[in-house]
């Protein structure tokens, strides 16, 4: 197996989950508690790599951090070299093509903190800022994980973002899933059986945790 | 200027009735402020208007010298502005925190040695020794009450808005608690903001009443004259209770007790935890009018009283009589004109014991 890809797929991946735990909160907040008309029309931008097609997402974002836009051109002058087939690049692009799999679960949790507790909290001089830290995140813990482990494993195992973005560069941008494509394609299914064993339990895996955080397995299990 | 609250305010919804509310009166020290009208009347959004949860589409909320809202300026105090303390009809406890976590949750401005020292003198106050490591979700519905009141007070709030603080408990717990409820708040000190359904707790528990119905205020005065003197039919059907007269509890036995009311003596059932000064409070359907003593009725009070007035209401008709306090019948028309009911008639009211309620009230 290519440990290389292994822990260029893991650094990724986990990058990924704790950037959308920063970024997903914000949003998920907003998408709960907003009562703005259009609101529909960010939730269906925040869904869509949900049903794009990889490549297609791949495509644009590329187009987007490319040294023809106005934002490739400044990232290039900033840091001295384009964003693209690089990990920074391709970080990037895992976190938008994971946002919905972090931002969904995040804004269900929220929706199921009662309101009343919320407004109880307003009337003892709590902020809102406080009372999101406070009472709604501890509320919502299991939405919380669940969130972050999708998109965990969601970037585990995305390949068409990457072969985009990413190319395919030992070390920096080459991930398991795109090692295994390489290894079919010289006829070493030996390695690529490993390989997709690998993916296939740790998705297992990640799987079971998610479940049995939201069946509360947990609760039969004396509390504290 | 006297202290005063100001509420002022009409939000619209749909399909219901538009809330138009206006209600002024004068706050001083332990000023309490009944709300009273039935379900869906808005006395709720009123209330939840004064805490800054709900938006007014136009409105005034003055409270003493603090403008909290002023639809005309665009002044809308946020609720965490607004120095009150809240509670809601299920509590809303903060189901993570234990109940001293609970009763701290307000007071994180303070440093950790004042916030301690407030949490115990409020656990003090309100019984809650021994649960400080408890979760909400292990405490019963009256312990419940009290950590959420107890957790509504503990920022030292300005002004105290309670709504429907007994209606989640079980009848006997509802009866104790409205008394020990009544001394809470007299202990605090604070002007406290009641939203109730519930004519007995409101004669119990308020200084002011105000009678909502359809999102309007139709009678703002002492509960007492409210409720002795509705202003118009509208009032006197909401609150239901036509006689309210003060009297003193004179003897309680074999499960009667005497009371006394301006001279005359009432009869009534013995109601669990009543002091000595009782409210005795009678619906006007639940006193029959006898020509002469009648014989076989079994009611246990038969009062002998001067008809004061008579007015016909349809099918029935509302009696007045003065039985040494004012006393309400309500009889169907066949029987006032069979009786020859006028003022200055003397006539027998009968009242089965078990019509008499009584409510305690604060000693004069």
């Amino acid at each position: 197996m290519n440990w290389v890809a292994i822990w260029v797929t893991c650094k990724l991946a986990g990058l990924t989950a704790c950037a959308l735990l920063v970024v997903g909160l914000p949003i998920a907040y907003w998408l709960s508690y907003s009562h703005w008309r259009w609101k529909f029309l960010i939730e269906s931008v925040i869904a869509l790599p949900l049903v794009l097609p990889p490549t297609v997402l791949g495509f644009y974002i590329l187009l987007a951090i490319g040294p023809h836009s106005p934002f490739g051109r400044l990232y290039t002058e900033l840091v001295g070299h384009p964003l693209p087939f690089t990990f920074e690049g391709l970080l990037l692009a895992s976190i938008l093509y994971s946002l919905p799999f972090a931002v969904q679960p995040f804004a269900a949790a929220f929706e199921q903190v009662d309101r009343r507790l919320i407004e109880a909290s307003w009337t003892l001089g709590v902020s809102k800022l406080q009372t999101f830290f406070r009472l709604i995140v501890p509320l919502s813990t299991a939405g919380l994980v669940t969130g972050a482990v999708l998109s965990f494993a969601h970037t585990m195992g995305e390949f068409g973002v990457v072969l985009m973005i990413g190319g395919n560069l030992e070390g920096s941008t080459r991930t398991v899933s795109i090692d295994m494509y390489d290894e079919v394609q010289a006829l070493n299914y030996a390695g690529a059986a490993k390989t997709a064993l690998f993916l296939l339990v740790v998705s297992y895996a990640v799987l079971l945790l998610v479940y049995a955080v939201n069946r509360n397995v947990w609760a039969a299990w004396p509390q504290k | 200027m006297a202290a005063e609250i100001t509420i002022h305010l009409v939000k619209t919804f749909p399909g219901r009735a538009p809330i138009r509310a206006q209600i002024r009166y004068p706050v001083e020290g332990a000023t309490v402020l009944i709300l009273f009208g039935p379900s869906g009347s808005g006395k709720t959004t009123i209330l939840r208007s004064v805490a800054g949860l709900e938006w007014p589409e136009e409105g005034t909320i003055r409270f003493v010298s603090r403008l909290w809202l002023e639809t005309a300026s665009g002044i809308r105090v946020p609720p965490q502005e607004r120095h009150i303390g809240y509670m809601s009809q299920d509590y809303a406890l903060f189901p993570t925190y234990t109940v001293a976590g609970n009763i701290a949750y307000g007071l994180s401005h303070l440093p950790s040695a004042e916030r301690k020292k407030r949490v115990d003198e409020v656990m003090e106050l309100f019984q809650l020794r021994g649960l400080e490591q408890a979760k909400p979700r292990e405490l019963s519905g009256g312990q419940q009450q009290r950590v959420a009141l107890a957790r509504a007070v503990a920022p030292r709030p300005l002004l105290l808005l309670l709504d429907e603080p007994l209606s989640a408990l079980d009848a006997p717990s509802r009866l104790h608690l409205r008394d020990e409820l009544r001394s809470l708040l007299k202990q605090l000190a604070l002007p406290s903001i009641i939203v109730t359904h519930d004519w007995a707790e409101a004669l119990t528990l308020g200084d002011v009443m105000a009678v909502i119905s359809a999102g309007e205020v139709l009678q703002v005065g002492a509960p007492i004259d409210v409720f002795s003197r509705p202003q118009n039919a509208d009032v006197a059907r909401v609150v239901g209770v036509e006689t309210v007269v003060k009297g003193r509890v004179v003897e309680a036995t074999g499960g009667m007790v005497r009371v006394s009311v301006n001279g005359t003596t009432l009869m009534a059932l013995e109601a669990e935890s009543i002091g000595p000064d009782v409210f005795a409070c009678i619906r006007a359907e639940d006193v029959v009018l006898e020509q002469g003593r009648a014989s076989g009725s079994s009611a246990r009070n038969h009062l002998t009283g001067t008809v004061q007035a008579v007015t016909m209401l349809g099918a029935s008709a509302r009696v007045t009589l003065d039985c040494g306090f004012p006393l309400v019948a309500m009889v169907t028309r066949s029987t006032a004109e069979e009786f020859k009911l006028a003022a200055g008639l003397v006539i027998t009211a009968a009242i089965k014991a078990g019509a008499v309620h009584l409510v305690s009230r604060q000693g004069d």
